[in-house]
C-alpha cells in the first residue's frame, strides 16, 4: 500500500468534479420537494439525461449542445411524472419508481449505438492568472463550466427561494397546497414547472457523468447517484447550501475510495466501492431525527374538489 | 369542460378493468415502439405473447413460465403487503441477492457431504439472509425514523458489491480454473433445487410461491394482521385508534418481504441459475415491483401479473433472437405497463364529469 500516490491537491480538485452530478440532481430535487412533490425518478431522469446528452454531444461534436439536450431529455421525462401525479393523481412513490424503471430501459435502448464511442471534450474555463495560484489554482480554477454553473445554481435557488415572490409562492404550495389554492395560486401549474426544473437538472447531472466524469456511455452508469441525491435532499433538511456541503462530502468519499482503490489499499475493491452507499445510510440515520424541516404537503396528492 | 369528481367509494369495476386497459394500451404503444425500432409491430407482439404459449416450441417455453414467474410472484407477494400499508421496500433485489448468497453459502459449506437435510437447511438460511437484509431498513426506520425507501435501495448496491466479492473470493469454485463463480449447485444433488416433476418447470420455488399466495390471501382476508395492513394503508390515523402498532407493522412487512425475496434468490441460485456468479441476478427484485402493482396488490392478481411478466421475459428472449429486438426494448415495455396502470388508475378513484361552463 502506498498512500503517498494520493495527491491531496488533485484529490480536492477531483472531489469538486465528483460532487457535481450529485449536486445538480439534488438541487433540482430540492426545488421539486419544496413545491411539495416527491419525485423518486431522479435516477431515471439522470440516466436518460446521460444518454441524451452523450448522443447529442457526439452527433453535434459540441458538449454544450449535449448538455442542452440532456436538460431537455430530463425535463421531457419528468413531464411524464408530472402527467401521472398532477393530472391523473397517481401515487408519487409508485410513479417515481415507474419513472426510474422506465428511464433505465429507455436509456439502454437509446444508447445501443453509443457504447465505446468517445464524446467531444469539454474545455475548461480559462481563469488566466487565477489558475496559477498554488494549491487554490488547481483546486478551484481548473474546471469545466458546468461545474461552476452547478454552484451558481445552488446560489440562485437559495436566493429565489428566500428572497423572491416566486420562491415564496413555491414554498407556500409545498407547505400547504390547499391554502395556496385558496389564495388563487395554480398549484398544479407551479408543481409541474418545479418538476420540469428538477428533471432538467437531473438530466444535466447525468450528462456530467457521461460527458465529463467518465466520459463514456455504459448501461446503468449512474449507478445509484440519483438515489444518493434524493438522500442528500433529506439530510440537507431541504436547504440549498447544505446540499452543496453534502454533495462535496459525497464527492469526497466517492473520489477517495477510487483513489484508495488505485493506491492498492489492503481493503478489497468491492468493499471500497460499497462505501458511498453505506455512508449514505449512516448519514441518513444520524440526521433523520429532525423531520420538522420537511415541506408540509410533501408527497400528498392535491385535488381541487368542488 | 371536463372535471374530475372523486368517487365516494373506489369503483370495483375499474379496479378489475384498469390492469386490462393498461395491458392493451401497452400493446398499442409497445407496437409503436417496435415499429420505430424498425420491427413489424404485430409480429413482435405475437412473438412475445403468443409464441411461448402456443407456438411450435411451446413445450419448451411453457415450463419457463413457472421458472421465471415463481421468483416474481414470491417477491411481489411480500412487497404487496408493505405497499398496501404504505411501507415501501424497494430493495428486494438486494434481499434476493443476500438470500441467495447465504443459502448457497450454507450448501457449499457442506460440499461434498450428501444428506437430505442440506437443502431444507439452505432454504431456511436463504429466508434468513433476506430477512436480515430487510431488517436493516426496518430497524433503522423504527428506531431512528430513517426513510426505508432510500435505505433499502442503497442496500441493493451494497449487496451487488458483496455478491461480486463473494463470487470472486470466498465462494469461488476451487476447481473452477480461476474463473469467477461458485461450484455449480445443479451438480451437487443434496443442494440442487431440482424440478419436482422433470420437464415441468415445477421446482420448490414454485411450490413456495403458491404457499405464499395462499398465506397472503388468508392473512389479508381473515387475519387481524391483514386487517392492520389494510387499515394502515387506507387511514393511518384510524389504524392508531384501532390499536395497530405501526413499528411492529413496519418490521413485519419488511421482514416478510425480505424473507420471501431471500427465498426467491435461494431457489434461483440452487436451481435455474445453478451457481453464484457476479451477474446471476437479473432484476427480478425490481420487476416484482411492477408485478405487485399490476396485480393490484392482491394475491390472485399478483399470480396473473407474475405470469404475464414472465411471459414478457421469455417472449422478449425469443424476439431478441428471432427478430433482433433489443433486450432493452422489453424493459421499456415493462416500464410502460406500470405507467399506464398508474395513469389509468385514476378511473378507479375518480370519475370524469362533463360540464358546461358555469353561468355566473
Amino acid at each position: 500500500m502506498d498512500l503517498s500516490v494520493i495527491n491531496p491537491v488533485l484529490l480536492l480538485a477531483a472531489l469538486m468534479s465528483a460532487a457535481t452530478p450529485i449536486l445538480l440532481a439534488a438541487t433540482g430535487e430540492l426545488v421539486v420537494e419544496r413545491a411539495g412533490v416527491l419525485n423518486l425518478g431522479v435516477e431515471g431522469m439522470m440516466i436518460v439525461g446521460a444518454i441524451c446528452g452523450f448522443a447529442a454531444a457526439v452527433e453535434s461534436a459540441s458538449p454544450l449542445v449535449g448538455f442542452a439536450a440532456a436538460a431537455a431529455g430530463g425535463a421531457v421525462l419528468s413531464l411524464l411524472f408530472a402527467l401521472l401525479t398532477q393530472l391523473t393523481l397517481a401515487n408519487q412513490v409508485a410513479s417515481g419508481l415507474a419513472l426510474t424503471l422506465f428511464g433505465l430501459g429507455l436509456s439502454a435502448l437509446l444508447g445501443q449505438g453509443y457504447v465505446g464511442v468517445k464524446p467531444p471534450r469539454m474545455p475548461d474555463v480559462d481563469f488566466g492568472p487565477l489558475a496559477e495560484i498554488p494549491l487554490l489554482g488547481p483546486v478551484l480554477f481548473s474546471h469545466d463550466p458546468i461545474l461552476y454553473i452547478g454552484i451558481l445554481l445552488v446560489a440562485a435557488v437559495w436566493a429565489v427561494l428566500k428572497f423572491t415572490r416566486a420562491g415564496l409562492i413555491l414554498r407556500a404550495v409545498g407547505e400547504n397546497h390547499d391554502a395556496a389554492h385558496a389564495l388563487g395560486y395554480k398549484v398544479v401549474r407551479i408543481r409541474t414547472l418545479a418538476i420540469m426544473f428538477g428533471g432538467a437538472l437531473a438530466g444535466l447531472g447525468g450528462a456530467y457523468i457521461s460527458l465529463i466524469r467518465v466520459p463514456q456511455w455504459t448501461e446503468g452508469m449512474t449507478a445509484g447517484v440519483g438515489w444518493i441525491a434524493l438522500a442528500l435532499v433529506v439530510f440537507a433538511s431541504w436547504k440549498p447550501w447544505r446540499v452543496l456541503l453534502g454533495a462535496y462530502l459525497f464527492g469526497g468519499i466517492a473520489q477517495l475510495q477510487l483513489n484508495l482503490q488505485g493506491a492498492g489499499v489492503a481493503i478489497p475493491v468491492e468493499y471500497l466501492a460499497m462505501s458511498p452507499y453505506i455512508i449514505t445510510i449512516v448519514v441518513l440515520v444520524v440526521l433523520s431525527a429532525d423531520r420538522t424541516a420537511a415541506p408540509g404537503s410533501l408527497g400528498r396528492i392535491f385535488h381541487a374538489s368542488g | 369542460m371536463i372535471r374530475l369528481e372523486q368517487r365516494p367509494e373506489p369503483s370495483r369495476v375499474f379496479a378489475y378493468l384498469t390492469p386490462l386497459m393498461a395491458v392493451l394500451a401497452t400493446f398499442l404503444f409497445g407496437g409503436v415502439l417496435f415499429a420505430v425500432l424498425g420491427k413489424d409491430p404485430v409480429q413482435s407482439i405475437v412473438t412475445i405473447f403468443w409464441e411461448p404459449l402456443f407456438g411450435e416450441f411451446a413445450f419448451f417455453y411453457r415450463p419457463q413460465l413457472l421458472i421465471k414467474g415463481a421468483p416474481l410472484v414470491l417477491i411481489a407477494i411480500g412487497l404487496s403487503l408493505g405497499f398496501k400499508a404504505g411501507i415501501w421496500n424497494i430493495g428486494a433485489e438486494g434481499q434476493y441477492i443476500i438470500g441467495a448468497l447465504v443459502g448457497a453459502g450454507v450448501g457449499l459449506a457442506f460440499y461434498p457431504a450428501a444428506s437430505v437435510l442440506i437443502f431444507p437447511l439452505m432454504v431456511v438460511a436463504g429466508a434468513f439472509g433476506g430477512w436480515v437484509w430487510a431488517m436493516i431498513p426496518g430497524v433503522l426506520k423504527v428506531r431512528f425514523g430513517t426513510n426505508e425507501i432510500l435505505v433499502s435501495l442503497m442496500l441493493v448496491y451494497v449487496a451487488e458489491q458483496f455478491l461480486a466479492s463473494m463470487s470472486l473470493g470466498l465462494l469461488k469454485n476451487p476447481e473452477g480454473f480461476g474463473f469467477p463463480g461458485s461450484r455449480n449447485l445443479q451438480q451437487y444433488a443434496s443442494a440442487h433445487n431440482a424440478e419436482i416433476i422433470a420437464g415441468s418447470g415445477m421446482h420448490w420455488g414454485v411450490v413456495a410461491a403458491l404457499i405464499a399466495v395462499i398465506f397472503a390471501y388468508v392473512l389479508l382476508s381473515r387475519h387481524r394482521l391483514g386487517f392492520a395492513v389494510r387499515v394502515t394503508g387506507e387511514a393511518p390515523r384510524a389504524a392508531r385508534f384501532a390499536g395497530v402498532n405501526p413499528n411492529r407493522l413496519v418490521l413485519f412487512c419488511l421482514g416478510i418481504s425480505g424473507m420471501l425475496a431471500g427465498l426467491a434468490g435461494l431457489f434461483e441460485v440452487a436451481g435455474p441459475a445453478g451457481q453464484v456468479s457476479i451477474d446471476f441476478n437479473v432484476g427480478y427484485g425490481f420487476t416484482a415491483i411492477i408485478v405487485a402493482f399490476l396485480g393490484r396488490l392482491h394475491p390472485i392478481g399478483i399470480v396473473l401479473a407474475g405470469l404475464l411478466m414472465a411471459l414478457t421475459y421469455i417472449g422478449g428472449d425469443i424476439a431478441q433472437s428471432q427478430l433482433g429486438l433489443p433486450a432493452a426494448a422489453i424493459q421499456v415495455f415493462q416500464g410502460m405497463l406500470l405507467f399506464f396502470l398508474l395513469a389509468l388508475d385514476l378511473f378507479t378513484n375518480y370519475r370524469l364529469r362533463l360540464r358546461r361552463a358555469e353561468v355566473a
